[in-house]
């Protein structure tokens, strides 16, 4: 008898620890010296002059980053916020029946912007929005709230999707069964249960909406800036410190939104 | 009742002409094997499924084009199907908010339904946290907590180990008398169906082929399904005549034939437990010899082989000593109990 095969692991590969351990450097070195020299004390991003939290002052009294963020904020939420509804809804309608006719054709056109190269994307948009510009005359913050929808809809899908097709339907028979109207149904079973699904594709799409800049730069009319493009126009004039402050803060609000997305969509033990 | 699932060359007649009258207060058995359409009518009366050419009646009121929300009839489904994200109490009192009952209504039900499945101590927990047998007592007391006129429970018992579920009958036919609901219950376990009944339906590939008390459904079942599926059932050949029953070999085994039984050749069937052994060549014994015994603790099962070769199986109360005397190979004579013999239709 010859001792049992073993089954092909990467793991066991040599070098594996070594590259492994490359890449998890490369990937957090950048970062981990953003956020070190984000409370750097001197003026040159190169050069360490003592800790010092006067670059977060400076973000934080300075009136444009005040006003992108803002305006940050606000596009991130509605975008979210419209993003999830129709995401919910097409979630509703692609995985509470059988298969249908044109199933994958449904799922490639929600997902659409995934696949599509945002460069496109965003010159089609700047196109199309700027002929309504010329027709309508209106000039808010309308447009980038529609564009930040559009692509954060396929984000917020996923994880309702996936939420949905774990979900019983033996437990909507049930509730019907106890003289739930469908709405009552809906309301009571379906919604409560798809919640953490919701929740999670939410805080996903206002993630992925407050770190867009290649739409958002193209859509923007002037004079508004979200902090992505704010960063990439002050980048290209004089860099100070100021810009690891900001950076540092989103990634610590995209870290903290991330977290509560994996605790919600995790599989309940 | 007729339910047809898809069309054309796919077509399935789940329910192929299935008509049946079921009475208040009753316990009522649907029995099958998988794929019978026992729960497929089930799912009718629930108004999960439409039928496709018939009428479901409750106390005389047409309900065939009602939805399920509608009907005075509750479900325990084989799943449970609790809901996981509201509490035992909640789950319970699900159906009288649903009817828009007063909350405090709702509440006293809720108590007096927790104290029926003895369950008073879990009102707050989730259903996840619960045992199964637990789980299935919630999702009974759910069912029951509206009052319906009717209560479903689609194989309830299935999910749970054997010791449970015979704790679980007991329970079942307790809460049916306590509570006066007529229970429609389905089920492939003959045992489970025999037990508690008040009446069996047997059902196979879409049709209903006999309804009757358990004893009836055991002693004269109508056709060989039926007695096949039944219990164990030895099947002779045999012929009626006006004077008695024969084997197809010649040996007269009955007396007089039932009333209503055709004469000529016929199925014949007996309960192993009907099959009596006797010394070999005692007068009016069929001469047998035994193939093997086999012990089931309270009975030993003796296999016979008769001289025509037709093997059956004789059902032996085991001796004290668990050992029934019968080596194989031993020469016996086979007598059926009287009036054991049952004449089969096909």
């Amino acid at each position: 008898m010859s001792a049992r095969a073993k089954p092909f692991s990467v793991t066991a590969l040599p070098g594996f620890t070594t590259v492994a351990l490359a890449v998890f450097f490369l990937l957090y070195l950048p970062i981990a010296t953003l956020v070190v020299y984000s409370f750097n004390d001197s003026l040159s991003i190169a050069v360490w002059g003592g800790f010092s939290l006067r670059w977060y002052e400076a973000a934080w009294q300075n009136a444009a980053v005040q006003e992108a963020a803002v305006r940050s904020l606000v596009v991130a939420s509605c975008a979210a916020l419209i993003a999830t509804t129709v995401a919910t809804m097409a979630a509703l309608g692609t995985t509470r029946r059988g298969r249908f006719r044109g199933q994958t054709l449904i799922y490639v056109a929600i997902n659409q912007p995934l696949m599509v190269p945002e460069i496109v994307t965003a010159v089609a948009l700047l196109i199309f929005f700027a002929a309504i510009k010329v027709a309508t005359g209106y000039q808010g913050l309308g447009y980038l709230i529609l564009a930040h929808s559009a692509f954060c809809i396929p984000f917020a899908y996923l994880p309702i999707r996936a939420r949905l097709e774990g979900m019983d339907l033996t437990l909507e028979t049930a509730a019907a069964d106890l003289y739930a109207t469908p709405w009552q149904t809906f309301r009571r079973v379906t919604l409560p249960l798809m919640a953490p699904g919701i929740a999670a594709g939410a805080m996903l799409a206002f993630v992925i909406s407050l770190d867009d800049v290649i739409i958002t730069e193209f859509v923007k009319s002037a004079g508004q800036d979200t902090l992505p493009t704010y960063m990439l126009g002050q980048l290209r004039r004089a860099i100070t410190p100021e810009v690891n402050a900001i950076s540092t803060v989103l990634l610590a609000v995209t870290v903290l939104l991330l977290t509560a997305f994996f605790l919600l969509t995790r599989k309940r033990g | 009742m007729v339910k047809v699932f898809g069309s054309g060359d796919h077509a399935l007649r789940a329910l192929d002409d299935v008509s049946l009258t079921i009475e208040t207060g009753e316990f009522f058995t649907l029995l099958g094997p998988s794929g019978c359409g026992k729960t497929t009518l089930l799912r009718c009366i629930a108004g999960f499924e439409t039928p496709t050419a018939g009428a479901i009646l409750l106390s005389g009121r047409d309900f065939t084009a009602e939805p399920p929300n509608r009907r005075p009839v509750n479900t325990v489904f084989q799943s449970y199907a609790l809901f996981p994200h509201l509490t035992v109490a909640q789950n319970i009192g699900f159906g009288l908010e649903m009817l828009g009952r007063p909350r405090a209504e709702v509440a006293a039900t809720v108590e007096r339904m927790l104290a029926l499945v003895k369950l008073e101590a879990f009102a707050g927990r989730r259903p996840q946290q619960l045992s199964g047998g637990q789980q299935q007592r919630v999702a009974l007391a759910r069912a029951l907590a509206p009052a319906p006129q009717v209560l479903l429970l689609d194989e309830p018992l299935s999910a749970l180990d054997l010791k449970l579920r015979k704790e679980m009958q007991g329970e079942l036919k307790r809460l049916q008398h306590e509570t006066g609901i007529t229970f429609v219950f389905v089920t492939h376990d003959q045992e489970e169906a025999l037990t508690m009944s008040d009446r069996i339906g047997v059902m196979s590939e879409g049709r209903l082929l006999q309804i009757g008390a358990p004893r009836e459904i055991y002693n004269h079942p109508v056709n060989r399904f039926v007695a096949d599926f039944i219990g164990e059932t030895n099947f002779l050949r045999g012929r009626v005549a006006q004077d008695g029953l024969y084997l197809a070999t010649g040996e007269r085994v009955g007396a007089a034939p039932p009333s209503g039984a055709r004469i000529g050749e016929a199925t014949l069937a007996v309960r192993p437990e009907q099959v009596r052994l006797e010394g070999p060549g005692d007068p009016g014994s069929l001469s047998a010899r035994v193939t093997q015994t086999v012990y089931f603790g309270t009975d030993t099962h003796c296999h016979l082989h008769l001289a025509d070769g037709t093997e059956i199986i004789a059902r032996l109360q085991s001796p004290p000593s668990g050992d029934v005397g019968l080596a194989p190979g031993a020469e016996v004579g086979v007598r059926f109990a009287e009036g054991a013999l049952q004449v089969l239709g096909d």
